[in-house]
């Protein structure tokens, strides 16, 4: 097998699909300067009840949840050695970084006194050892600087093959560096999302009885690892295919459809786990009897293990259709599984109600958005997406690029 | 060498193993009540809705009232704590079968809102009471997340907004005056102490009524024991008050996170095997030996 | 000069007021600047003694109501008994005497007593074009208050004119009219001036200020703007005889309605009890029981307030500036919190939208992905 190198895409940046993107930012930025000179109580239905809304379930939970993609690939190629997936990581590790940038805006948001948020990590005599939140803060700062630090070669590489001999010099020593320290930044790149990908989950343990037994457990912290791992998959499944269609690129089926069984095993390992658990602590009778909770509860499961069949049924040759689906199922499944845990199973009890308000809902559209544009915007301009994967590609259906890129 | 993936699990799960067995999960000693700590006695039988105690403690803490409309009149009339109401009186039941309960911190032995704080802005002071230091808040609003009594509330509205709690009038005490809510009942149905005594007084007032209670005292071994008690006719579900049981709200998940992370042990053999078994992957595919 | 004081007694005995009751005034003097109920005795036995406070009262701009409601309080005739109580050395009102005569008697007065009086103004006082808008005996207003101010003990603006312009100041206030407290700044931050403000003043309040100075040689407590806080520290309606209908949200909603008619609460008509400081619902007006705006189920209208009287429509309510519970309680599990129905609309429609095009895509892709099948088994054979 070639070695496969890395090229920008090149290619016109305003597309429709941009443009619609571009409006949807403008208004998330309106809503922005709205949170920020009314202040929270005015922009977003949280309360006292509720005192995470969206911008923590959605953009930070579920959104570094589908940004563990880089994550999820660079466990598989750099620990288990799968190195054919390697075209796959830097794609994969962009994603991330924009995910969790998107967490980090959405946190600025969120903080009542964001103005003090840089004493976090600076602050290290204030630190309180028990508190899950700062591991998670602590860990997510770092992992970003990390994401960036293992993306470096691609921006270097951008550098060194730039106009500026200079620059270039020094971006192909720093390249070489780069590709020493690589190892011990690919740990860390393992390390701090194991960790903060499962106190995400153990922040709500502290919910107690606000949070539905079905959900509570101490167990908390293992199944947002499980989480993050079905969702990091999913994102990679989706990304391929997205790119490939948006940008005409090759599908990667092939390449994504052995992976299938591990995550089918993963999916599978977690419920299996869930309900041993749920039974252990004597409350799978909750299941049955827990009326609108039991319902979100199914919903969960059944789109989980529909997750997991759609991993398996995607056969040796990697159907691109079952794929999306397993890819989009898989998503759904963790983003539902979290939304449930920070805000549908939580109930402050005593009338509390919530649901976000618009400027919540368009600051996360917004957002997104952001991060979509972005995405778009560095696969054109550096050397993120592999240039050929495999020898004997397929060609892409011509009526495929014109059908889903809107 | 190449690094087969049995390998890399092999390592794994040895270290995972080695991890386990250096850093043996121990429990958390929970935070006890001192006996001298400051509290408040609250007898929903006494209470009569008078409010006297909301009043005084809108004036000692000089928080500014909680204006609604009602039948076309403004009246101070916040429906529950929020960012300027540090105790508020709630009816509970209905018709002849009800009758008041107050809200307040009930400043726990062992409290959640102190657990979760990221840079100890909520954190245990003198006398028991449970301090908050604004100037070590980032506003993230875990505390409200953790409290299992949904105490700490926040400023929405504020341009600087900070957590509002009761802090039991500490800063009263150099005058040598406690709680003003306290000071404000005309029928100590509110009254402060040292948590020892109000629990000598609950037990009394148990003992010499028997029949008018129910429930025992809440707060004496809930959630690990709270500074504030509280004595019912009804019970304690009626008033709001969540059925907690004897373990402090933090213990699971800091029972949990210790387990995980003690003396960073494991997180630091994670991270050697990770960078061992990478670097190890690294060396063989940059010898050009890459698993098919 | 004991002589002068058993006379006095006597003289009001002729009026058919018992000594018992010249000491029955005195103490509810003494209990309305908040002196305990043996400083009222003392007064009385200050005033047999004949020593009674020399008073100079000057007119300004206004419409003497508060000389009128001081000279018309009924039984016992408490307008003749402050005057009695108090030496009044000059008052036009009450003078016989006019011309170069009155001048006279007020030089003497402020002669003899240098240092000792009391100062009462009643009347704004005009600042326009060097005060020419108000003269008397060929002086400005503010001359003379400037002059007689300088050698008084204390000095007393009665009604809201002398306080803070009243009446003459309103809008467009055509000879900047102004209150003592602005033309004698100096005075008024040393605390030597005393505004009462009301329109007209309640009697009672200037007793109980002159006569605590004329019993101890005090002032009574001031607030920032002057007011003795015996008075004016509380709101109305905090200590308004209709409260209670407040507290149970019972409001007439206009004159003459069955609320109106029981006695409810004057809020929505106006009243601005709430914001307006003064003791009228403690103090009954005059003597007469009831005698007051909200008495005879008319709104308060703010008659002490500055900011109030001559500046928000009669009819119009404000804000409350302490705001009380009402006799309603929120109960344990109240619904807090609010959906917004745009909000929720627009939720539902990107969750659709996700969906649809998560399906659309899909199933885009399987029809591609057949097609694409079989046309590589049409070339297969």
């Amino acid at each position: 097998m070639t070695t496969v190198r890395a090229s920008p895409v090149g290619g016109k940046l305003l597309t429709p699909f941009v443009k619609v993107l571009l409006v949807l930012w403008a208004l998330g930025t309106a809503a922005g300067l709205y949170r920020f000179t009314q202040g929270l109580g005015a922009a977003t239905a949280m309360n006292d009840g509720y005192p995470w809304g969206i911008w923590i379930a959605i953009d930070v939970v579920v959104g570094t949840g589908l940004a563990s993609g880089g994550y999820v690939l660079a466990f598989l190629v750099f620990i288990l050695n799968r190195g054919k997936y390697h075209p796959l990581v830097r794609p994969a590790l962009l994603t991330s970084l924009l995910g969790y940038g998107v967490a980090g805006v959405a946190v600025a948001f969120d903080l009542g006194r964001y103005w003090t948020m840089w004493r976090i990590p600076f602050s290290p005599g204030l630190w309180s050892s028990t508190s899950v939140l700062l591991e998670v803060a602590l860990c997510m700062m770092a992992y970003v600087l990390v994401i960036f630090l293992e993306l470096s070669p691609a921006w270097l590489e951008g550098l060194a093959a730039g106009q500026k001999p200079e620059r270039a010099k020094l971006a192909s020593r720093w390249l070489a560096r780069a590709e020493k320290a690589l190892p011990f930044i690919i740990a860390l790149g393992l390390l701090l999302p194991t960790m903060h990908q499962s106190s995400l989950g153990g922040l709500m343990m502290m919910a107690g009885l606000k949070l539905h037994p079905l959900w509570h457990t101490g167990f908390l912290p293992l199944y947002f690892l499980f989480t993050a791992f079905v969702m990091g998959f999913g994102v990679l499944y989706f990304e391929s295919i997205f790119s490939s269609v948006a940008f005409g690129r090759p599908l990667e089926h092939r390449l994504l459809a052995t992976l299938g069984r591990y995550v089918a095993g993963v999916i599978v390992l977690f419920l299996a786990t869930r309900f041993v658990v749920l039974g252990v602590e004597g409350k799978l009778g909750l299941v049955v009897s827990a009326g609108r909770m039991g319902f979100f509860f199914w919903a969960e499961t059944v789109v989980f293990l529909l997750a997991a069949v759609r991993f398996l049924g995607q056969g040796e040759h990697g159907r691109p259709d079952q794929q999306l689906q397993a890819a989009l199922l898989s998503m759904l499944g963790g983003a539902l599984y979290r939304i449930d845990v920070f805000l549908v199973a939580y109930d402050p009890g005593n009338g509390w109600v919530y649901f976000p308000s618009l400027a919540e809902i368009l600051i996360t559209l917004g957002l997104i958005a952001t991060e979509t544009v972005v995405y778009v915007l560095v696969v054109r301009k550096f050397p993120i997406l592999a240039g050929v994967s495999l020898p004997e590609q397929r060609t892409v259906p011509v009526g495929l690029k014109q059908g889903v890129t809107p | 060498m190449t690094m087969t993936r049995r390998g890399a699990l092999k390592v794994l799960g040895a270290a995972a193993a080695g991890a386990a067995v250096a850093a043996p999960a121990e429990a958390r000693t929970a935070r006890k009540n001192a006996p001298d700590d400051l509290g408040l006695l609250y007898d929903v039988t006494l209470c009569i809705g008078c409010r006297a105690c909301v009043t005084r403690c809108r004036d000692a803490n000089d928080t500014a009232p909680d204006v609604a409309m009602i039948v076309g009149a403004p009246y101070d009339a916040p429906i529950d704590l929020n960012g300027s109401t540090l105790t508020v009186i709630k009816q509970w039941g209905e018709g002849l079968r009800s009758g008041f309960v107050k809200a307040q911190c009930m400043h726990c032995a062992d409290p959640a809102c102190a657990s979760v704080c990221m840079m100890g802005a909520l954190h245990k002071g003198p006398r028991g009471v449970v301090k908050y230091d604004v100037d070590r808040c980032v506003g993230c609003r875990n505390c409200q997340i953790a409290c299992p009594f949904n105490v700490p509330k926040f400023q929405w509205n504020a341009a600087s907004p900070r957590i509002v709690k009761c802090e039991l009038c500490r800063h009263r005490w150099v005058d040598g005056k406690g709680p003003a809510c306290a000071e404000g009942c005309p029928r100590a149905a509110v009254v402060a102490g040292p948590r020892s005594e109000l629990l000598a007084e609950a037990r009394r007032r148990l003992a010499a009524t028997p029949e008018a209670y129910q429930g025992g005292i809440y707060g004496e071994t809930q959630a690990g024991g709270t500074a504030c008690l509280y004595l019912s006719p009804v019970g304690f579900g009626p008033l709001g008050l969540p059925p907690l049981g004897d373990e402090p709200a933090p213990s699971l998940t800091e029972n949990v996170q210790q387990a995980i992370y003690q003396g960073f042990v494991a997180p630091a053999a994670l991270l050697g095997v990770f960078a061992v078994v990478a670097w190890k992957n690294h060396r063989s595919a940059a010898a050009g030996q890459e698993d098919p | 000069m004991n002589d002068i004081g058993s006379d006095m007694i006597a003289e009001l005995e002729t009026k058919g007021v018992s000594r018992r009751d010249f000491i029955k005034v005195c103490t509810m003097a003494a209990g309305a600047v908040g002196l305990p109920a043996w400083a009222g005795e003392k007064m009385a036995e200050n005033v047999e003694k004949g020593k009674k406070p020399s008073v100079i009262w000057l007119h300004f701009q206004e419409c003497t109501g508060c000389t009128e409601s001081l000279l018309r309080t009924s039984h016992p005739d408490l307008g003749s008994l402050i005057l009695d109580l108090i030496s009044v050395d000059y008052h036009e009102t009450l003078f016989a005497a006019a011309g170069y005569q009155i001048e006279a008697a007020l030089e003497k007065a402020a002669h003899e007593n240098k240092g000792k009086y009391v100062l009462v103004v009643e009347g704004a006082i005009p600042e326009k074009d060097n005060g020419i808008y108000c003269r008397v005996g060929g002086k400005t207003a503010v001359e003379t208050v400037k002059k007689y101010a300088a050698d008084a003990a204390a000095i007393i603006a009665i009604g809201s004119c002398a306080s803070w312009g009243g009446v003459p100041s309103a809008s467009p206030n055509p000879t900047a009219a102004t209150g003592v407290p602005t033309i004698l700044p100096e005075l008024f931050k040393a605390r030597k001036v005393i505004t009462l403000p009301g329109c007209p003043a309640n009697p009672h309040n200037l007793l109980g200020t002159v006569l605590q100075f004329a019993t101890f040689g005090t002032l009574p407590k001031l607030d920032d703007k002057g007011r003795p806080e015996f008075a004016y520290k509380r709101v109305i309606h905090e200590d308004c005889p209709r409260r209670a209908h407040f507290d149970n949200g019972r409001f007439a909603k206009q004159f003459g309605d069955a609320g109106h008619r029981q006695g409810w609460c004057l809020y929505q008509l106006g009243c601005k009890g709430p914001q307006t400081h003064a003791n009228c619902s403690l103090l009954d007006f005059c003597e007469v029981p009831g005698a007051w705006p909200i008495g005879i189920g008319h709104p308060c209208i703010g008659c002490t307030e500055q900011e109030i009287v001559f500046n928000v429509p009669i009819h119009t309510n404000l804000p409350i500036e302490r705001p009380t519970a009402p006799m309603a309680y929120p109960t344990v599990s109240a619904t807090k919190g609010e959906v917004s129905a745009i909000a929720a609309g627009l939720g539902g429609a990107v969750l659709g939208a996700v969906a649809g095009a998560g399906y659309v895509a899909s199933r885009k892709l399987t029809v591609q992905v057949r097609k694409a099948e079989g046309e590589e088994k049409e070339k297969t054979p």
